[in-house]
């Protein structure tokens, strides 16, 4: 046992994290899955936009983005 | 010569993986774009020879997985079992292994031939990444070759694997049976039972796969289960007692445990020493790049400064050669006038088709130099930023941050063009979001729009250009954003298409690619022009022409003629006419000529059109003479100065024959200077009609701006959508614009006047 448990909206920039769950169903919830969002990825939130929505995030190779509404459906371990 | 062995090859993968580039590199200049029919999803074909063998490659649109949710998936999806290929080869970026992996492993499961072209080898070997392909293969049981598409690396050798797959396919069928937890595994074997013992749909899709896609429920494959009824609805049925379960026990559903599972297997593989030494996450190039990039006050700094370089080199390097297509079309127009003798034939060839067809075409250039760039900084990995940074804020309005690009590039910065502007939302791979952005893009101020809109600024609000300039893009973007709002709010409701996207790393973009793509582009663009627009300028040009005035009129104007010249040319002969009596007399004739035109204008059906639609077009405030010239303005905007023109009696005023480096701002004044030979300007003769108050005035120039965009964007938005929607959005706007044109008429009216 090693984070704190939180959504994915409430991270940082710079805070490392594993995905705990996605509770996302439908078309999102493929979407997220399509993208290799599933539980025990590891990623690093590496930028917000200039509005602070939508949100960027590193995973294992690659980076893609997410809007925060997205992101709420996402539980993560906080790393530290 | 003997007879080359045929073999078809679909070519798969996960966007920005290269694709396309092993695509160019396979298939040279053979490659031609197509259409699937319906659809915009482009369909890409290209040939390999070699001694034996003539290879067919079909290039899949790039997709992360394929469920049914794209239009993009479906396609690849059908490809693959429709046209049933000898061989899939599916390159995948080995940055990101897991997740391409994940495309690898359904394509496996449909139980075709696969071969695996692991890309970008130099960039993880750069990283410190060991990739043992070897045993990647075996583990999958499929060929695995390393490439560098860029380099043409491995493109040989997937050459020779894909003859050497397609001589022993039977051999080479990959068998992969993943678990997908015990109590999936049991209800798919029942269902695969099922399946085979009453051979439900079997001569399309695998049997296991068939079962896989009713668990996942898949809405395409289900669909099309029930049309064929027999065992549909049991096999429904045990999916949703499976999912009843699933959902009591494990708090998920079948669809989610599949993915899981699919990934646990792509893990524990990688895990069997696949990959040496795991990353970590330390800054790439392209990450501290986009600190810079998209960094909040700067990024859209840097935006700004790229689109101002953007719209600066389309529109001044484009000029050139888009003066020279209009020099040409005028050397045309004027040996036509020279050489054909007949009346009819004249005007019908001239004014009809070189101009109609002129107008279009030299508008070629500024698309093909604004889509090379556009495709070049698409290619470079800008334009996923560009979405990133604004996505928050066209989300307020039903848009998505792609949405951006085509307001721009139609003239959200005055001086863009509708037609690149549809054209590039393209890159939006949310239909509703893109249909919204199709419809309303056109809104915005494109070169023709501020050519007409400087030209009545100048008449009505000297001075002023630039005031009403910036009012004029202000309303537009309103009027876009707001009409999407309501759009997406109504007819084309639903909830925002997921955002999740890729941030795709700096890559510079290959130039065969960009070349290969935007000369499709424009040749589609030029086809257009030689069909469609073709017959519309000719509809257009009858419009205008006929019927001719009355034998008897003719002659009346004639007479006049005659009697002019006899005024001055009769006692004297013309050589000791005084220089200021032939001005006089020159005068006199051009106005009578004009004269003659602007009757025959108003005798033709788009003049009696004109005059007719006074009745409805007086509520705006608009006389006869603008509605002739919003008519001609369908075939494009410019067009509504030269009918403004002849309508008031001042002959033909031909924007067209403004040299191009003067369509700036400045370029009406100039304009009026180059028809200067007529006694009275276009500026004084609107000035001086009372029909044109201040309310009117401003009512027109909305008018212009949202009443319909021009034939030429309608028949492209036909293309990226359907024609039902490109008329829909045509008549809609129609109504729109005239709504509002009457309330602020009247309003305008009732306060100022």
């Amino acid at each position: 046992m090693m984070g704190r448990l939180k959504p994915m909206r409430q991270m940082h920039v710079n805070e490392k994290g594993i995905i705990v769950s996605v509770k996302a169903k439908g078309e999102l919830g493929r979407r997220i899955r399509d993208m290799g969002i599933i539980s025990g990825t590891e990623f690093m939130i590496i930028g917000k936009a200039p509005l602070y929505d939508p949100v960027a995030i590193k995973m294992k190779g690659f980076t893609i983005t997410l809007r925060n509404s997205e992101a709420d459906y996402i539980t993560c371990e906080v790393e530290g | 010569m003997h007879k080359q062995r045929k073999i078809t090859v679909a070519l798969a993968g996960q966007p920005n993986c290269g694709k396309s580039t092993m695509f160019n590199a396979l298939t040279g200049s053979t490659a031609r774009v197509g259409n699937y029919p319906g659809i915009t999803v482009e369909r890409m074909e290209g040939y390999c020879k070699t001694d034996n063998y003539k290879i067919k490659f079909i290039d899949l649109p790039g997709t992360y997985s394929l469920t049914s949710y794209s239009m993009e998936e479906v396609v690849a999806r059908d490809v693959i079992l429709n046209e049933k290929p000898d061989v899939v080869v599916c390159m995948l970026d080995s940055a990101a292994l897991e997740r391409s992996l994940y495309l690898v492993i359904q394509l496996i499961e449909i139980g075709i031939p696969v071969i695996v072209g692991l890309n970008m080898m130099d960039e993880i070997k750069r990283k410190g990444i060991q990739l043992n392909s070897s045993k990647l293969s075996k583990l999958l049981g499929v060929p695995v070759i390393e490439c560098v598409a860029r380099r043409n690396i491995g493109k040989l050798e997937i050459v020779n694997e894909i003859i050497k797959t397609s001589e022993n396919i039977n051999k080479n069928k990959p068998e992969l049976n993943i678990s997908y937890s015990s109590d999936l595994d049991s209800a798919l074997d029942k269902m695969e039972d099922l399946i085979v013992k009453n051979n439900f749909l079997t001569d399309i899709y695998p049997p296991r796969w068939l079962a896989i896609k009713y668990m996942e429920q898949d809405n395409e494959i289900i669909e099309k289960g029930r049309k064929e009824k027999t065992i549909s609805e049991e096999l429904e049925k045990i999916v949703a007692k499976v999912e009843e379960h699933t959902e009591k026990t494990l708090n998920t559903y079948p669809e989610a445990i599949i993915a899981d599972y699919r990934y646990g297997y792509i893990r524990s593989l990688l895990k069997e020493g696949v990959i040496e030494r795991t990353q970590e996450f330390r800054r790439t190039f392209s990450e501290k790049v986009d600190k810079i990039i998209t960094q909040r006050l700067l990024g859209p700094i840097i935006m700004v400064c790229v689109l101002y370089v953007l719209f600066w080199l389309t529109f001044t390097v484009g000029a050139y050669p888009q003066g020279w297509l209009q020099d040409f079309f005028n050397l045309l127009g004027n040996l036509g006038n020279a050489y054909i003798h007949n009346e009819f034939l004249r005007s019908l060839i001239v004014s009809g088709i070189i101009d109609g067809v002129g107008a279009v075409l030299s508008f070629a250039p500024l698309i093909l130099i604004m889509f090379a760039m556009l495709c070049y900084l698409e290619d470079l990995g800008y334009m996923a930023r560009v979405a990133y940074m604004l996505d928050k804020l066209f989300k307020m309005f039903g848009l998505h941050g792609a949405s951006v690009m085509p307001f721009i590039v139609s003239g959200g910065i005055p001086g863009g063009c509708a037609v690149p502007g549809v054209m590039t939302t393209r890159t939006l791979k949310s239909p509703k979001e893109r249909l919204a952005t199709i419809l309303t893009a056109p809104f915005m101020v494109c070169g023709a729009k501020t050519t007409v809109y400087l030209m009545f600024a100048d008449a009505f609000f000297k001075n002023q250009a630039t005031l009403v300039m910036l009012g004029l893009t202000i309303a537009a973007w309103f009027f876009a954003l707001v009409v999407a709002v309501v759009l997406r709010s109504t007819i084309i409701k639903g909830e925002p298409t997921p955002f999740i996207m890729e941030l795709p790393p700096y890559r510079l973009p290959t130039m065969y690619g960009i070349i290969t793509h935007t000369w499709d582009r424009v040749w589609q663009f030029i086809k257009k022009a030689g069909t469609v627009i073709f017959a519309v300028a000719i509809i257009m040009w009858v419009l205008m022409t006929f019927p001719q005035l009355p034998a008897n009129k003719k002659q009346e104007f004639n007479i006049q003629k005659e009697s002019l010249k006899s005024q001055y040319v009769t006692n004297t002969t013309k050589s000791s006419l005084s220089t200021e009596k032939l001005q006089e007399y020159q005068i006199k004739l051009h106005d009578l000529n004009n004269f003659e035109e602007q009757t025959a204008l108003k005798h033709s059906i788009g003049g009696r059109l004109g005059v007719w639609f006074e009745n409805i077009s007086k509520y705006a405030g608009f006389p006869w003479q603008a509605n002739i010239a919003l008519i001609g303005g369908f075939a494009a905007k410019e067009v509504i100065l030269s009918t403004m023109s002849t309508a008031y009696s001042l002959g033909d005023f031909d924007p067209d024959a403004a040299p191009p480096a003067q369509q700036g701002n400045n370029s009406a004044s100039k304009l009026i200077a180059s028809t200067h030979s007529s006694s009275s300007t276009l500026e004084q003769s609107l000035r001086n009609d009372p029909a044109w108050t201040t309310p009117a005035i401003i009512s027109l120039f909305l008018f212009i701006l949202l009443y319909a965009p021009c034939m030429v964007t309608v028949v492209t938005m036909a293309k990226e959508a359907t024609w039902k929607w490109a008329i829909g959005g045509t008549i809609g706007s129609l109504i729109f614009a005239y709504i509002l044109s009457v309330i602020v008429f009247q309003v305008g009216t009732y306060i100022f006047m």
